[in-house]
């Protein structure tokens, strides 16, 4: 178990990077604490896999070093890190039977055969493959062989730390939310450091208890969940967490109020020191209202329905705009929107300017 | 919709069963009649029964003849798979190196069969011969159309140049379609660069590695121009293969009744063993999809 550190890390796969373009990470500094539970979410391409192999060794990084504990593993191989990883789509070794398969990472590590056993039936059962350990692995369904990799990924005991590269893709749904328990439960029991990869906002936020977002080779906020959803630091965070995502409109910042290009201003709720560059205030559906006095202008698109709540596609002075609507709140009647002050949030450039007198 | 019935369809397949029958049935019914009949000639045949069969499963010569057969195969596949493997693990993944090797590789294959021959006649020569003079220069004593020795190395050596590419460029596609999370998974696991090949390379590769050894397998058992043009069969009859001794029979001795039987057994061989072929790399797709999913 380690705490991973990454310093000055980026990464590049072109041998001489020119612009910030040519590289897949650009640099970051992190601590990544022993025996939490993150999850690495982003759209793809935006450099997940590509850090989470500089983690597991599988690619040595351009810049900067990682760190376990106090130990520089930059130049260190993959076996010496002790690191599991589970890949996206599944890793079976065909000729072997699933215990073998299961057991292969403990015998290469030449443990005791009658560990080996007790620990393969005991990663069996979590996975449910108890009935089928003398199976050849070849021929299984695509989610048993997925099961399989999972398992060989939690077999080591002793691991600094489990990646997992978006596990649960080949997955059918229902199985998924129960694999995803049980690597929660498997979280709690061993508390070893996991990392997941994900692109499903859904299963970030239900795995992990700190979210990691990344967008174009950057970690642009590493948070609780809540916090995310909340104070979104960059305007990627706001559309990619949250469904949909948070509405963001052009708007000029001064002191408490932001004017909006059609003459109408918004409350705030707190103080702004003047900012540079492309100015906008970001709102979450849920925390805009639908009103017949105060508020903004609203032209209404269409309703959705979402189950359990209904959601309001519209338009505010140009911009679309959405708007998630309480159960049972009639819509007819109601031509403008207004945004709860406190809950509003402010960019700069795409990046959160936090009020003045608090801090981010 | 009801169908027409329109039997002078069956005119336009004509053309192809015409050519077919020209160019392969009634060449093989000829060679049929041969093995049944005896001839002196003048298209005067005389039954024969299964007496050629009779004569030439009991004769020496072609049991002789097929021992080489047999020894010339198992050392050809002994040596060209396990090379050819060797070759494709190590050869270039991609860039330009891996396009410059894979065109050199493929060249021993664009060879017509008796200019290897050639080349490998003058090759082994001891007066003008690069390897031939070489090696008499070196001291040692070779010569392949003295040395039995020396002729069955050379031979070997010739169809190992000649064909191990082709094992080797099956087994690089078959390399080249290993997904690279199998290598990395490998890798976390800890696995050993043996285990890697045991468990990931090889179960991979053995679909065109049987391919591989059964297109080596037909070809060196009818192999027949490049020895005939190096060792024309000699020295004795130290490199007569069972296609050297065929031609020999027939066109050389004209015993076209011994040949003709002789030939159709040949044919029979082959035809068994790619059957054999056939059902085990069936069979072995067959376990790979056909197992019951429990899931």
């Amino acid at each position: 178990m380690a705490q991973i550190t990454l310093k000055n890390l980026a990464h590049s796969y072109y041998p001489n990077p020119q612009t910030d373009k040519d590289y897949a990470l650009k640099e970051m500094d992190h601590v990544w604490q022993d025996g939490g539970a993150y999850a690495l979410l982003g759209s793809s391409g935006c450099g997940k896999t590509t850090l989470l192999n500089i983690i597991s060794g599988l690619l040595r990084p351009s810049h900067g070093r990682v760190l376990f504990n106090d130990r520089d593993v930059t130049d260190a191989a993959t076996a010496e890190r002790n690191i599991a990883q589970v890949f996206q789509f599944p890793v079976v070794y065909d000729t072997m039977s699933v215990r073998d398969n299961l057991a292969f990472p403990l015998r290469n590590r030449g443990m005791d055969a009658n560990y080996i056993k007790a620990r393969v039936d005991q990663i069996a059962q979590m996975i449910g493959m108890e009935t089928m350990l003398s199976r050849k692995a070849q021929g299984l369904t695509a989610d048993a062989k997925q099961k399989i990799s999972l398992g060989r990924g939690m077999v080591r005991e002793d691991v600094n730390a489990i990646l997992f590269d978006e596990p649960l893709t080949v997955i059918d749904p229902h199985m998924k939310w129960e694999l995803r328990t049980q690597l929660k439960q498997l979280h709690r029991e061993f508390g070893h450091t996991m990392i997941y990869v994900t692109h499903d906002q859904t299963e970030a936020l239900t795995f992990a208890d700190k979210v990691v977002v990344m967008y174009d080779g950057r970690v642009v906020q590493m948070g609780k969940p809540e916090e995310l959803f909340e104070t979104p630091a960059h305007t990627f965070v706001g559309y990619f967490i949250g469904s949909p995502g948070m509405n963001f409109l052009d708007a000029d910042v001064q002191g408490n109020r932001a004017l909006l290009p059609g003459g109408e201003s918004v409350d705030l709720g707190a103080e702004y020191a003047p900012a540079a560059g492309k100015v906008q205030i970001g709102i979450r559906p849920e925390h805009a209202v639908l009103t017949d006095g105060a508020g903004l202008p609203l032209t209404i698109n269409r309703i959705e329905d979402a189950g359990r709540h209904r959601i309001l596609r519209g338009e505010v002075m140009g911009t679309p705009l959405n708007i998630v609507l309480p159960e049972g709140q009639p819509v007819e009647g109601h031509a403008r929107v207004a945004f709860t002050p406190a809950k509003i949030n402010v960019y700069a450039d795409d990046w959160r300017v936090a009020p003045l007198g608090r801090a981010a | 919709m009801e169908k027409t019935q329109n039997n002078k369809a069956w005119f336009l397949v004509l053309p192809v069963l015409v050519l077919v029958a020209f160019s392969a049935v009634i060449p093989l019914m000829t060679v049929v009649n041969y093995a049944f009949n005896d001839t002196f000639g003048n298209n005067e045949f005389f039954w024969a029964g299964l007496e050629w069969f009779d004569d030439m499963i009991h004769s020496s010569r072609l049991h002789e003849a097929l021992g080489r057969q047999i020894l010339f195969s198992a050392i050809i596949l002994s040596i060209e798979v396990p090379l050819g493997i060797f070759v494709a693990l190590n050869m270039p993944k991609k860039g330009f190196w891996s396009s410059f090797v894979l065109v050199v590789m493929s060249l021993p294959l664009l060879i017509p069969f008796n200019v290897v021959g050639t080349i490998w006649q003058i090759f082994g020569r001891t007066d003008i011969g690069l390897l031939g003079h070489t090696l008499a220069a070196l001291g040692i004593d070779y010569n392949y159309t003295a040395d039995v020795l020396d002729a069955w190395i050379t031979v070997v050596v010739m169809d190992v140049w000649h064909w191990t590419s082709l094992v080797a460029l099956l087994c690089y596609a078959g390399l080249q379609s290993i997904p690279q999370a199998y290598y990395q998974a490998a890798k976390i696991d800890q696995a050993s660069r043996w285990a890697v090949f045991r468990y990931i390379e090889l179960p991979k590769m053995s679909g065109v590695l049987l391919i591989a050894v059964l297109l080596r397998f037909m070809d060196s058992f009818m192999i027949y121009t490049e020895p005939f043009v190096v060792t024309g069969g000699g020295p004795g009859n130290a490199t007569t293969f069972l296609s050297i001794d065929l031609v020999k029979m027939a066109v050389g001795q004209f015993d076209l009744g011994p040949a003709a039987a002789f030939s159709l057994m040949y044919f029979l061989v082959i035809l068994l063993v790619s059957w054999v072929f056939y059902t085990v790399m069936t069979n072995m797709d067959r376990s790979a999809s056909d197992i019951p999913e429990e899931l």
